[in-house]
């Protein structure tokens, strides 16, 4: 089990630093100078600001120098948001967009397990096209499809709860549920067809005949093989999550690192995109790992085989 | 593969969809960018859907949203289909070390934010490719080039299942006796790949044509609701929800301007998946 994380990790390594470098390089192709103002820059203060950065010299130069200093664990200045770091702003912003995120997260997984289990259990009746239909309205909706009309009818036309903004609970909801409520349906169906398929096999059979209640069966026996290929998806749902989470912080006003990410891109700021996308790919990588060592963890073929 | 009763109702539902797209502002007694005095009037008979904060008919700006939509969404599918297809076929049909390394780069990218990246090279070369465009044959597509780049940004991230459940296929597909038998008559492997393998897996590649239009409109819309995607004047569904949602405020909300856009968005990726559903039970079906 060691040997398969440290092989993971470390081929996982160089992925990592070639998408940073990639990164890197397409912000300090792109026209436009994260420097620009109104007016028009004098060269030798935008050569001067360049040489403070870190960011003279040739393109290779600055991504080599870029590259040392992220090896040290030093993520550069922000270039726009004056006299503070990259690793500040994401330290800042990285917690409120990780608690929106796992709350949606667990949110789309506990409702989306149960139903889809659910559904199973009634397959082929009036209860399970019912829920198959309630799955495919829920992921056929985007979040930022959500957000604007949750907004305009929860927080403006029934005054409910509040429209934007973060810091109290009540202010958590909307974000929240408009985040999960797509990926509902996805693990729903999911789960569902991983468990009709369970239940089609020999050792559910046996356990039926064993005299096994139906209940017991579908929740108990089959759901384990069965959520396998939900676990598949804990990384790809991540992912989704985190891509959504854009629109949410946008739309609700979250001070989250979406919205230093959009505001990144469009001003040019080389090391706070660069620097955003490597958390990201942090993230994801990690999440990938869990899920295949949780997979190896649920089914005994393939621990065997490792 | 026979159609049921439901797959040619969706059928038909997506026909009257890209007759409105196509037909549609033809139709329209509006311009789609003329402005008027009528600002921000809600649903009447004049405008049917109401109009926006500079006065255009909404219906009308739907339906020409709709073709950028679905152009977007069949172009980037396509792409998608055919990155993913050859790429299934070569690592499938080749095996070994080149199949190991080829899945373990989808692997790789799997694990990647691909819309992120998306993002960073969209808004990012969008200027530097119209510059590299003007002044070539390709100069009248300079002005659309990010139109461009959202199609190639889109079919790439795409392609990832498709590849996967294409080399799946291949990979059983190639055993059978009639490929064993073809290479033994001596035919070469481009001829067997594209003559005797591709008409196997085509309608697994169908199928997965409406899962991965959706999933481009969804992506194209997201991007253009972040102000990321297609631009002024050009304008899609997700530009339109963006323009809808910059007007919510607590006092009077033109509701107008973001229930229509969001019904449409959310009608057309439902038809989609429901087709997409369709095809996939009666390829189930048929697989028996």
């Amino acid at each position: 089990m060691l040997s398969f994380v440290t092989r993971r990790l470390l081929s996982s390594i160089p992925v990592v630093l070639a998408v940073l470098a990639l990164c890197f390089l397409l912000v300090r192709i792109a026209p436009g100078s994260p420097f620009a103002t109104e007016r028009a820059l004098d060269p030798r203060t935008k050569a001067m600001l360049e040489e403070k950065f870190g960011l003279s010299g040739s393109l290779a130069e600055q991504l080599v120098r870029y590259g040392g200093n992220v090896l040290r664990g030093d993520l550069g200045d922000s270039l726009k948001f004056r006299g503070r770091t990259v690793a500040e702003i994401i330290g800042q912003s990285l917690p409120r967009s990780l608690l929106l995120g796992s709350i949606s997260f667990s949110l789309a997984l506990g409702l989306g397990v149960p139903l889809g289990a659910w559904a199973a259990a009634h397959y082929g009746r009036k209860t399970d096209s019912f829920l198959n239909s309630v799955a495919l309205l829920t992921l056929s909706t985007p979040t930022f499809v959500l957000a604007p009309v949750s907004v305009l009818v929860f927080a403006f036309g029934l005054k409910l709860l509040p429209p934007a903004g973060w810091g109290t609970l009540s202010q958590l909801v909307l974000p929240a549920i408009c985040l999960a409520i797509p990926f509902i349906g996805v693990c729903a169906r999911l789960t569902r067809g991983g468990l009709l398929e369970t239940l089609g096999s020999d050792f559910i059979r046996t356990a039926r005949a064993k005299g096994v209640t139906e209940t017991k069966l579908v929740y108990l026996h089959a759901l384990r093989p069965a959520v396998l290929p939900l676990v598949a998806y804990a990384g790809p749902l991540a992912a989704n999550i985190l891509t959504g989470s854009l629109v949410i912080e946008e739309v609700f006003a979250v001070p989250g690192i979406g919205q230093f990410f959009v505001n990144g891109v469009i001003n040019r700021d080389v090391f706070l995109v660069s620097g955003v996308v490597l958390v990201y790919c942090l993230l994801l990588l990690l999440f990938n790992l869990i899920a295949d060592w949780l997979t190896a963890l649920l089914d005994p073929r393939i621990r065997a085989a490792s | 593969m026979k159609l049921t009763r439901s797959a040619l109702i969706l059928l038909g539902l997506l026909g009257l969809l890209l007759l409105a797209a196509i037909l549609g502002p033809i139709g329209s007694p509006y311009d789609v960018g003329e402005l008027s005095d009528n600002h921000l009037l809600p649903p009447s008979s004049h405008h049917w859907l109401g109009t926006d904060l500079h006065g255009r008919d909404l219906l009308t700006r739907l339906m020409y949203g709709a073709r950028i939509s679905l152009l977007v969404g069949f172009v980037g599918a396509s792409i998608s289909l055919l990155v993913g297809v050859v790429y299934g076929l070569i690592a499938g049909y080749t095996g070994g070390r080149v199949d190991n390394l080829m899945m373990r780069f989808v692997d790789v990218l799997y694990a990647l934010p691909r819309i992120v990246l998306v993002i960073v090279l969209i808004s990012l070369f969008d200027l530097k490719l119209k510059a590299m465009l003007d002044g070539t044959l390709f100069a009248p597509f300079a002005t659309h080039a990010r139109l461009l780049l959202l199609f190639v940004g889109l079919g790439l991230v795409e392609w990832l299942t498709l590849a996967r459940i294409v080399r799946a296929q291949v990979l059983t597909i190639k055993e059978r006796p009639f490929v064993l038998s073809s290479r033994l008559i001596g035919q070469s492997t481009p001829v067997i790949l594209v003559r005797q393998i591709l008409p196997q897996v085509l309608p697994i590649v169908i199928t997965y044509l409406t899962l991965a239009l959706p999933a481009v409109i969804l992506e194209e819309s997201f991007l253009s609701f972040l102000g990321l995607g297609v631009q002024a004047p050009l304008a899609s569904w997700g530009t339109l929800l963006a323009d809808g949602a910059s007007m919510l405020n607590p006092v009077e909300t033109p509701w107008w301007l973001i229930v229509f856009p969001a019904a449409v968005l959310v009608g057309c990726l439902l038809l989609f998946n429901l087709l997409g559903d369709q095809l996939r039970r009666m390829g189930a079906d048929a697989g028996r």
